[in-house]
């Protein structure tokens, strides 16, 4: 059995660990060996974020020292349900990194994390991925996701091959949530008008549900849609994968 | 001097911060100022793409160029000034270097003295509002008129530019039609000839009248030693041909090396900035009017203005935000712009590229909050046409004021979530103390707690732990469906 190993953002392990769950379901079905190591507990964006690099590294290296200790092969690829969590690590740990001794390991941790629907593509997956969902869903992609990672048009193939699954692009462009991390907290008035400009796109596009690959974004709907009284449910691509495929 | 202006603020006994978080939070809350953002700035997204494809055959090969000749420009900055001076001399123009506002406003002030001048009209300019030019000028005892019908309309309803390409964006026809029956005193109109029709009237007059035209400039040209003016009314023009003595204010950042390199920023900037192939008037002028000539100046002044863009040019990380040519892409790209619009920011650039420059242009005490209101989210960085990488500058921006200006509140947070995702065994405490302080909030501000998610009352890695996570692929898990 091919092995894989999980990179489970904060937000998963302490909020929605549903997701997580219905991550390694999805990995079991296709038959890999799932991994994981609890000492992984965030990949260190909300420091790095607000500017607070030594907190950000702080935290960051434990990722790395785990994912890359000697109790993982090089080889085994890192599946991670998140978008931002996978940006930070391959495209913002070089930079955090650069000259300091982790430096090489968190180049080399780079190329082996993959967002869920990367992984599922390179390792040959999206053409056995069978399944039914009869809904309309509006596709929330988090920013991070296609403009860091440049997954654009990657969901459509994910889902290609679900029965009854109407796939809507909510706008021609990925438009912000509004959550941006602490930003949320420390702009909330800005955040809110920006979730209810998202929501009020979802709700026009004529969706069933709303999906996103981000536990971040989703999160933040949540909380903004219960206020505004927008009952749309709001799921994470794990979720609805486990609710097509029966698992 | 007397004393003037010299913040481009209104005096606040508030902080820069509060000020904003108050305004934007307002403006957010603000149902029909959304959608009407929304509405017209999704007008011109649907232009603006429609031109990408029918003018350039690779829009992202011509963005590369634009930022590469910007680089170059920018890595020859001192040199090509040099020779952009010595060019504008030959061709019989004043060039005056300003460090800042007040060295600008002097300048401004010896023109006025030795001219004369009693009336000025001005073409749209956003670095006449870093110097405060017309609220000097007034100070100074001089008329001043916009000519740009925006900033015209701006001028009446005595706000400043609510967008740097688009300034009255914000207002309705309707609204506009009221302003101008009660500063025009004209009839009540809604129609949009009509009004360009009123505000026409009103202006030629000022043209006519006026001892000094001021301008702003798009492009300077170092081999060509001329000023470049992109425009689509014509004002400018008039302004600038009309009165007997033209100054134009220029940042030193806006040279291009070769009237060559206009072939691609004026795609470039029409494109980006109104969807246009080409601005409707593009003036190169190069000096006054000369002998034998009818029309034009007698003289023509022309102030390269510093106010921080050195500061600017000595960080190599935000270096390149000295390549902006002020199209306002970034601004309609903005989630947060279309959310809090211009006027929250307070500052004559606003939206993305405002929230980059301004905390160097002005201090990034005051100003640092700029770079913390954004989501990231890039949208920005995509649209720039010079690929100024703006939401890693704002990112940049953070960690400067982060150690320079830490905010005590969120550093303190930020060490303590830090001291808690060290380690597992920390981690697994917090959440714990998480579960009870959650249902504690709850029970006591059911309300408040409604702003915050529920922690799960087992984490994934417990749940690992104890083998619950359907080990089998075939368990009896079920939790998950539906997202609930």
């Amino acid at each position: 059995m091919p092995k894989v190993h999980l990179f489970i953002p904060c937000l998963i392990d302490q909020l929605y660990p549903e997701m997580g769950v219905a991550l390694v379901k999805i990995l079991r079905h296709f038959d890999f060996d799932v991994q994981y190591d609890e000492k992984v507990t965030c990949c260190g964006q909300p420091a790095f974020n607000a500017g607070q690099t030594r907190e950000a590294r702080t935290v960051a290296r434990g990722t790395i020292s785990t994912l890359c200790s000697s109790a993982i092969s090089p080889d085994t690829p890192i599946v991670c349900p998140s978008g931002s969590c996978t940006a930070m690590v391959r495209n913002f740990y070089p930079e955090l990194f650069a000259g300091e001794p982790e430096e090489r390991d968190a180049l080399s941790l780079g190329s082996r994390v993959f967002e869920l629907s990367e992984f599922l593509a390179r390792y040959g997956i999206l053409d056995k991925l069978r399944g039914e969902y009869r809904k309309r869903v509006a596709f929330h992609n988090s920013c991070h996701s296609a403009r860091e990672l440049g997954l654009r048009d990657d969901f459509q193939a994910l889902f290609k091959n679900i029965e009854g699954l109407e796939l809507i692009n909510p706008s021609k462009e990925p438009v912000c949530c509004g959550f941006g991390g602490l930003f949320c907290q420390k702009f909330e008035g800005i955040s809110k008008g920006m979730a209810k400009t998202r929501l009020e796109q979802c709700e026009q596009s004529g969706a069933e549900v709303i999906v996103s690959n981000d536990p971040g974004c989703i999160m933040h709907l949540r909380v903004q849609a219960a206020q505004l009284g927008i009952v749309t449910p709001i799921s994470h691509t794990t979720e609805l994968l486990v609710a097509a495929m029966g698992l | 001097m007397n004393s003037v202006p010299s913040s481009a603020q209104q005096p606040s006994s508030k902080s820069q911060e509060a000020r904003f978080v108050a305004a934007s939070a307002r403006k957010s809350e603000d149902d029909v100022h959304r959608k009407r953002l929304l509405k017209i700035i999704s007008n011109y997204d649907s232009v603006v793409v429609a031109q990408k494809e029918n003018q350039f055959i690779d829009w992202q090969a011509a963005r590369t160029l634009g930022s590469r000749i910007k680089e170059h420009t920018l890595t020859n900055l001192p040199a090509l000034l040099e020779q952009f001076e010595a060019n504008a001399i030959k061709n019989g123009v004043n060039v005056l270097w300003a460090k800042d506002t007040a060295e600008a406003q002097q300048h401004v002030l010896d023109i006025v003295k030795r001219h004369s001048v009693k009336k000025a009209v001005k073409s749209k300019s956003m670095i006449s509002e870093e110097i405060l030019m017309n609220e000097f000028l007034e100070h100074q005892g001089v008329e001043v008129c916009e000519s740009d019908l925006g900033e015209l309309i701006q001028q009446l309803a005595g706000e400043k530019p609510y967008h740097i390409v688009t300034p009255a964006m914000h207002k309705s026809k309707e609204e506009i039609g009221e302003l101008f029956k009660r500063t025009l005193g004209c009839e009540m109109t809604d129609n949009a000839e009509e009004l360009t029709g009123i505000a026409r009237d009103h202006l030629r007059g000022a043209y006519t009248t006026a001892d000094l035209g001021i301008s702003g400039a798009n492009f300077l040209l170092a081999d060509d030693g001329s000023i470049l003016i992109l425009e689509n009314e014509g004002n400018a023009r008039l302004s600038t041909a009309c009165p007997k003595v033209h100054l134009s204010v220029a940042g030193i950042e806006k040279v291009l090396p070769s009237i060559k390199d206009l072939e691609l920023f004026i795609p470039l900037l029409a494109t980006s900035g109104t969807g246009q192939q080409f601005t409707a008037y593009n003036s190169i002028i190069r000096g006054p009017k000369r002998a034998g000539e009818a029309d034009g100046p007698d003289t023509m002044y022309l102030i390269l203005l510093d106010n921080g863009r050195t500061t600017i040019y000595s960080k190599p990380e935000v270096r390149a935000s000295l390549s902006c040519i002020r199209c306002g892409a970034c601004l309609n790209a903005c989630p947060v712009y279309k959310t809090v619009g211009g006027h929250s920011y307070n500052t004559p650039y606003s939206g993305p590229i405002g929230a980059v420059i301004t905390p160097h242009l002005k201090g990034m005490k005051e100003w640092g909050h700029l770079s913390y209101a954004s989501s990231l989210c890039g949208a920005c960085t995509d649209v720039c046409p010079v690929k100024i990488p703006l939401h890693h500058m704002l990112l940049t921006n953070r960690q400067e004021a982060s150690r320079t200006n830490p905010s005590l509140f969120w550093s303190t947070a930020l060490k303590g979530w830090a001291f808690v995702m060290k380690g597992r065994n920390r981690l697994s405490i917090g959440s714990k103390a998480a579960v009870v302080g959650s249902r504690l909030l709850s029970l006591l501000a059911p309300s408040f707690a409604k702003r915050f998610p529920q922690p799960a009352p087992r984490t994934f890695a417990q749940m690992w732990a104890t083998g619950s996570t359907d080990r089998d692929a075939h368990g009896e898990t079920k939790r998950g469906k539906d997202g609930k």
